[in-house]
């Protein structure tokens, strides 16, 4: 794909972050994008957003786990790229309006304490280089229409990723079982659905490796002090108005977060 | 729910007859509300008593009791808002890291959940989550084989409630804990078949808290004017959906904090 393409897309969906308005699929318009066109191209939106202000403070590990991989009919996982502009605190209400068609998703976000450079980064690597761990809501976004992506589409669009919401519970990989920690997640009040650590690759720890070893063939490092989201750990959870969600890790504590507003879809 | 017995004494027999036909012979029969469509779940837990009467005249020592139905898309499934319960005996224990025989089941399913033993007896009715809590001597994680003796896996709350809740083999193991010492409602489960992960998830998935579950059949029991006694061995209900097993297959049930459970299959 030639680069006066890949520029137009990355602006295009650029544009329709800042809108609020979905764009239809790049796929459906563009048969021919490759993965890494893709990247490419969520490069270009990612460098919009730098341009205007933010700075990247992560990475987002995405369609990790069967659920999210039968919602999104994408079966490998993919990355983006976590900017200030996304965060939000425990306890926050986030406003739908600056959405367009969010779902919740609860997960474990890793902060590092160490850069970490593939090719050959293991599980145990992973460790090593955590600070600690924290319970975490994404709340994904896409700027496609009705969600309606394939690989290449979500890819494109940073995999999706909305904002966030860490946890303020701090807990030790070294000390608890991140494989096998319970995650409970309670939509108002009411049980919505159970999970485990190892709906993700097996481990949080192994979605991690994954992401340093892929980011590492492209010669991008993990800085010590990023944030890496790990991924879905639950199905994704539709939010509307009045909406309030907590996810518990067993072993580790819980992270809520409220909804008020329209999201534009 | 109605616990009222509206069959007579000797359809009773005749169908715990069946049922114990069923059970011990591993074939499969039509569920019981085929013939029987007025039958109400009172009916149901009769036939269960007669078959545990036999069983235990027949030298069975009973260990304790099961929960089933207990998590919200299985109720929801089954059009229940209670728990179903059913009696476990010495001769479904299996020991951990055992082969288990499958010649004598008709198509067994396997699930993990949390077990509780008990120091106290409890009575219903009002019995709470807390007084479980206070009940309780220690929890362990377990597998339960269940195995329905109606066609298909076919059934209605009456049928299975006489067919003993499915109860067909159980395995305890793992690691015992102190329930203060554990979050007993945030425990992650992973189940793998074959090396394989097959499916998971976490406690709370059982009528939010296991201990939810040990309270209603706690009153459920004071129903049929029945007490929970000290000692008991009683199994909270599946955490995760039941996976069916054949002969070859090795199961590795791992819970956090309680470590893990494994048996393997045989003809």
């Amino acid at each position: 794909m030639d680069k006066q393409k890949i520029t137009a897309y990355g602006d295009e969906l650029y544009e329709a972050w800042v809108a609020c308005r979905p764009v239809r699929p790049l796929l459906e318009r563009e048969p021919e994008i490759t993965i890494e066109d893709a990247y490419q191209i969520q490069e270009r939106f990612v460098a919009r957003r730098v341009q205007a202000g933010e700075k990247i403070i992560g990475k987002k590990i995405g369609a990790t786990s069967k659920p999210v991989q039968d919602f999104l009919g994408v079966y490998q996982p993919d990355f983006g790229m976590l900017l200030t502009g996304m965060v939000f605190q425990e306890g926050d209400t986030i406003d739908l309006a600056t959405l367009i068609q969010p779902k919740a998703e609860a997960e474990l976000a890793f902060v590092l304490k160490a850069d970490l450079k593939g090719p050959g980064i293991t599980a145990m690597d992973v460790i090593r280089a955590t600070d600690y761990v924290l319970p975490c809501f994404e709340i994904v976004d896409s700027r496609i229409v009705d969600w309606k992506i394939k690989i290449q589409d979500t890819v494109a669009d940073n995999a999706s990723c909305g904002v966030y919401v860490l946890g303020k519970t701090k807990g030790d990989p070294r000390q608890l079982d991140i494989t096998l920690a319970g995650m409970v997640l309670e939509k108002n009040g009411e049980l919505f659905s159970t999970g485990v650590g190892a709906a993700v690759q097996g481990s949080p720890a192994n979605a991690v490796a994954w992401l340093a070893n892929t980011l590492g063939e492209l010669g991008i490092p993990f800085k010590a002090g990023e944030i890496i989201l790990s991924g879905s750990q639950s199905a994704l959870v539709p939010v509307v108005d009045g909406d309030e969600l907590v996810c518990t890790v067993g072993g580790l504590g819980s992270c809520r977060v409220k909804f008020s507003g329209r999201s534009a879809a | 729910m109605s616990m009222s017995i509206t069959l007579g004494r000797e359809d009773i027999v005749r169908l715990c007859e069946r049922i114990e036909g069923a059970q011990t012979r591993a074939y499969a029969i039509p569920k019981l509300t085929d013939e029987y469509p007025q039958m109400t779940i009172g009916d149901g837990y009769a036939v269960q008593l007669e078959l545990r009467k036999r069983f235990l005249a027949a030298g069975h020592k009973q260990v304790g009791w099961k929960a089933g139905l207990t998590s919200k898309a299985k109720m929801i499934q089954m059009g229940v808002s209670v728990p179903s319960i059913g009696f476990l005996t010495d001769r479904m224990a299996r020991p951990e890291s055992s082969a288990i025989k499958t010649s004598d089941l008709v198509h067994p399913r396997v699930e993990c959940e949390v077990a509780f033993v008990m120091k106290k007896t409890l009575r219903g009715p009002n019995c709470t989550l807390q007084d479980v809590m206070d009940a309780t001597d220690y929890v362990l994680p377990a597998v339960e084989i269940i195995d329905s003796r109606f066609s298909g896996f076919k059934f209605d709350l009456e049928s299975v409630v006489a067919d003993n809740g499915s109860s067909a083999r159980f395995v305890g193991g793992g690691r015992a804990r102190y329930v203060e010492d554990i979050d007993l409602r945030t425990l992650g489960v992973v189940m793998e078949k074959n090396g394989e992960i097959v499916t998971m998830g976490a406690s709370a998935a059982v009528l939010g808290h296991p201990a939810e579950a040990i309270a209603m059949l706690v009153n459920i029991l004071g129903e049929l004017g029945e007490e929970l006694p000290a000692g008991s061995f009683v199994m909270s209900g599946g955490i995760t959906e039941a996976v069916a097993v054949k002969p070859g297959d090795s199961i590795v049930a791992r819970f956090q904090d309680l470590g893990s459970v494994s048996m393997r299959f045989i003809d």
